[in-house]
């Protein structure tokens, strides 16, 4: 059992989560996830860490609740208690980890995250603050009331520029609509950067940066199962080659992913999702409609 | 009706109509009266051929004759002395080939059925709560066993016999393996049945850590040199699976086997109460004609689809026990043998409507000494299907041998390991299992663990 030690609410629906995980927090790197399931009966959700502690043992998460396995944790797990499980770290360290420290120090390297994404960012920026780098960040949120980990982001970046959907707060338009400025007007020059966000902002963030000649890494937040290998479910066309985001991943050549085909693939149980989600929601009220718990037959 | 001594005794099992509509476990095992008449058709041979035919050389006619006298624990002893998981492998050993394969009651008639007469001693001694015996004398050496499932649970059980302090490191949630994972329910009950056998380990003393992932969470050169322990077990398996590479392989719809049944099996997709999402298909084409296939295709029948396993050779080569065949068949699989996928087709938004397939016909032997088979030019045709599951076999995670330095393994990723002491190219390192040989069976990774069992004892005795 793994006991959680703190738990903020970051904007509407999105929780931080501290977690004692003594193995966890003694080996993750930037650009690992972990992956958590609430009790005997919850799914496994595979998270990208957003921060650890080394000393107190604990491992940042950041939850959204999209479905009814995460409405539940978002629900029903508070301070004290605990996620059954919570296994890792699984994947590979960013890119960044292993390279020179001198050689990336000659980089100007840009972040862009979008909504969630915005956690597994985090670590990622300020491992390279704790080594004298300093990386810019373009952080994307629907308006002002979702920018999640501002001050944290702040703290260890050279700049961080906020841009919100409907121009409640920061820039107004989207990350591409920024990045593009910031590079078009602001005479900004970026040698890399890494893209972590939803899916489809990905995609245009990777077209953007393409075009513009900037090498760019996505972080690939695939449907998992066990996240080590033994599903396939992750599995994504890199180039001419499958690859699975869990062992081969989570972090690839953003302008070599099929995007298309990874949306395509999110979809797959959406279906099965919106019922599980409307059974956990209907509660004691639920009585059938949503197909799966027979309570209409 | 009088017994005919020349057929096994026939044992009970839910009927194909009502069974394909259920998880339920399909045969309902032996009486104490069918089990007595069944055990009085074994020749207590002298030179038994069955104790030969057994991997763990089970002394088989042993305990046959405690069942005549009707000593279930004394049964339970014999059985116990050679295999920790009996009421698993009364099921799903592959008997026809081994123990029941040269009984000589085979000779003429039919085998003694060795299988279930093994499923009706672990049932009834776990129902009258007898356990094996845990032994009180340690002697102080520490054991890390990696993977929970048959390979390392008779690792460790024998281990923990002999004294060792074992500890078993699983990645997944819950351990068992690929008891857990991938055998379904109607073919291996997990609360009636797996489970109580790893309890039965965990009673000798063994210790067992879920989400502990080996080569990531902890690597076995921090095993040995930081947490203490002597020597290290790998029976981490087969687990990565097999893709064809035919175009379509990453429309909506296709799944592989593993994905399939984990989702079903170790995390309870059938059932209201757990949150695990599954496909709902009307028609599945699985790929491959393996016991894993099998599993498959009746877990998807089970589901509510109709069904087609495409196999390429004949049905003459399908590497599936020939039980699960003449059980698929029964609750309504249909079989296109000679067939071979193309191509997986796609509708406009991703998802699979349909694969397009090819006839073939039998050639040359080849390298497995099976007639290899060819396409028949020319002879391509669609099955319409909204889901495809691949299950070509599995190949051993890299992540162990990838992460442990001096680990050598061979060009299919298996660990090298010497077949009799289970012996690396790592000192105090030692392996078992799928992880060396390859996708097998249950029975051949148990007896892989033991037989690290005694490379370790036989090392950690001299050490």
């Amino acid at each position: 059992m793994f006991p959680i030690v703190k738990k903020r609410k970051l904007a509407e629906n999105i929780y931080l989560f501290d977690v004692l995980a003594k193995r966890v927090a003694a080996k993750c790197l930037p650009g690992e996830f972990v992956i958590v399931k609430q009790d005997k009966q919850g799914e496994r959700i595979p998270l990208t860490i957003c921060d650890y502690d080394r000393e107190a043992g604990t491992v940042t998460i950041v939850i959204q609740v999209i479905g009814g396995s995460t409405r539940l944790i978002a629900d029903e797990l508070n301070e004290g208690d605990e996620f059954m499980d919570f296994v890792g770290p699984l994947g590979n360290a960013s890119d960044l980890i292993g390279e020179d420290i001198e050689e990336l120090k000659k980089k100007k390297i840009l972040f862009v995250a979008g909504g969630l994404g915005t956690a597994p960012v985090y670590p990622q920026v300020k491992w390279l603050f704790e080594r004298g780098i300093k990386a810019d960040v373009v952080q994307g949120a629907k308006s002002k009331d979702f920018v999640i980990l501002e001050d944290e982001l702040k703290s260890v970046s050279d700049n961080l520029y906020v841009c919100t959907d409907d121009g409640s707060y920061g820039f107004k338009g989207l990350v591409t609509d920024k990045v593009k400025d910031l590079v078009e007007n602001e005479g900004k020059k970026y040698d890399h950067c890494v893209v972590i966000g939803p899916m489809i902002m990905m995609k245009f963030v990777s077209l953007l940066t393409k075009e513009l000649g900037i090498p760019t890494i996505a972080s690939m937040n695939t449907i998992m199962v066990d996240g080590t290998g033994m599903c396939g479910a992750c599995r994504l066309s890199v180039g001419d080659e499958i690859k699975f985001a869990c062992v081969d991943g989570p972090e690839f050549d953003a302008h070599k992913i099929n995007f298309n085909e990874a949306l395509q693939r999110l979809q797959i149980y959406k279906t099965e999702e919106g019922k599980e989600l409307l059974k956990v929601v209907e509660g004691e009220t639920h009585h059938g409609g949503c197909g799966v718990c027979g309570g209409d037959k | 009706m009088a017994q005919d001594m020349w057929k096994k005794v026939a044992v009970a099992e839910q009927e194909p109509e009502v069974r394909a509509k259920n998880f339920e476990e399909v045969c309902l095992g032996y009486s104490k009266e069918e089990a007595m008449a069944e055990a009085a058709r074994c020749f207590n041979c002298k030179n038994a051929k069955c104790i030969q035919g057994c991997p763990v050389s089970i002394n088989i006619p042993a305990f046959i004759q405690e069942i005549l006298k009707g000593d279930i624990e004394g049964a339970s002893d014999v059985i116990a002395q050679s295999s920790s998981l009996p009421a698993v492998c009364g099921r799903v050993c592959p008997q026809e080939t081994q123990c029941e394969g040269v009984c000589i009651r085979g000779n003429r008639g039919e085998a003694v059925s060795i299988g279930k007469l093994e499923r009706y001693v672990a049932d009834t001694a776990r129902k009258m709560g007898i356990k094996p015996k845990a032994n009180p004398n340690k002697n102080g050496k520490r054991v890390a066993v990696i993977g929970s499932g048959p390979a390392g649970l008779s690792c460790a059980g024998d281990l923990a016999k002999l004294g060792y302090e074992v500890t078993i490191f699983e990645a997944l949630h819950e351990p068992g393996g690929v008891l857990i994972y991938g055998i379904p329910e109607f073919r291996l009950p997990k609360d009636e049945v797996v489970l109580p056998e790893i309890q039965n380990v965990i009673d000798l003393g063994v210790k067992i850590e879920t989400d502990v992932i080996i080569g990531k969470t902890v690597t076995i050169d921090e095993l040995l040199e930081e947490e203490g322990f002597d020597a290290v077990f790998i029976g981490s398996g087969a687990g990565l699976p097999m893709f064809m590479g035919i175009p379509g392989e990453n429309a909506n719809g296709v799944f592989s086997a593993n994905e399939y049944l984990t989702r079903n099996n170790l995390m309870k997709a059938f059932r209201d109460d757990y949150h695990t999402p599954i496909i709902k298909s009307k028609k599945v084409c699985i790929v491959g004609g393996g016991n894993v296939a099998m599993d498959a295709a009746r877990t998807a029948l089970r589901l509510g689809a109709e069904v087609h396993v495409i196999y390429r050779r004949s049905e003459a080569e399908l590497p599936a026990r020939a039980e699960e065949v003449h059980h698929a068949k029964q609750e309504g699989i249909i079989f296109d043998i000679l067939t071979n996928p193309v191509e997986i087709l796609e509708d406009e938004k991703g998802w699979v409507k349909g694969m397009k397939v090819i006839r073939m016909e039998l050639g040359e032997p080849d390298a497995s000494g099976r007639r290899r088979p060819v396409e028949v030019k020319g002879s391509e045709f669609v099955i319409d299907c909204d889901t495809v599951i691949m299950s070509l076999g599995t190949s051993p995670n890299p992540l162990i041998a990838r992460t442990t330095e001096g680990l050598d393994i061979n060009k299919w990723k298996c660990i090298e390991a010497d077949e009799k002491t289970g012996q690396t190219s790592r000192k105090g390192v030692f392996a078992g299992g799928d992880a060396v040989t390859g996708a097998a069976t249950v029975i051949l990774a148990m007896e892989a663990g033991r037989a690290g069992a005694r490379g370790i004892h036989e090392y950690l005795s001299e050490k």
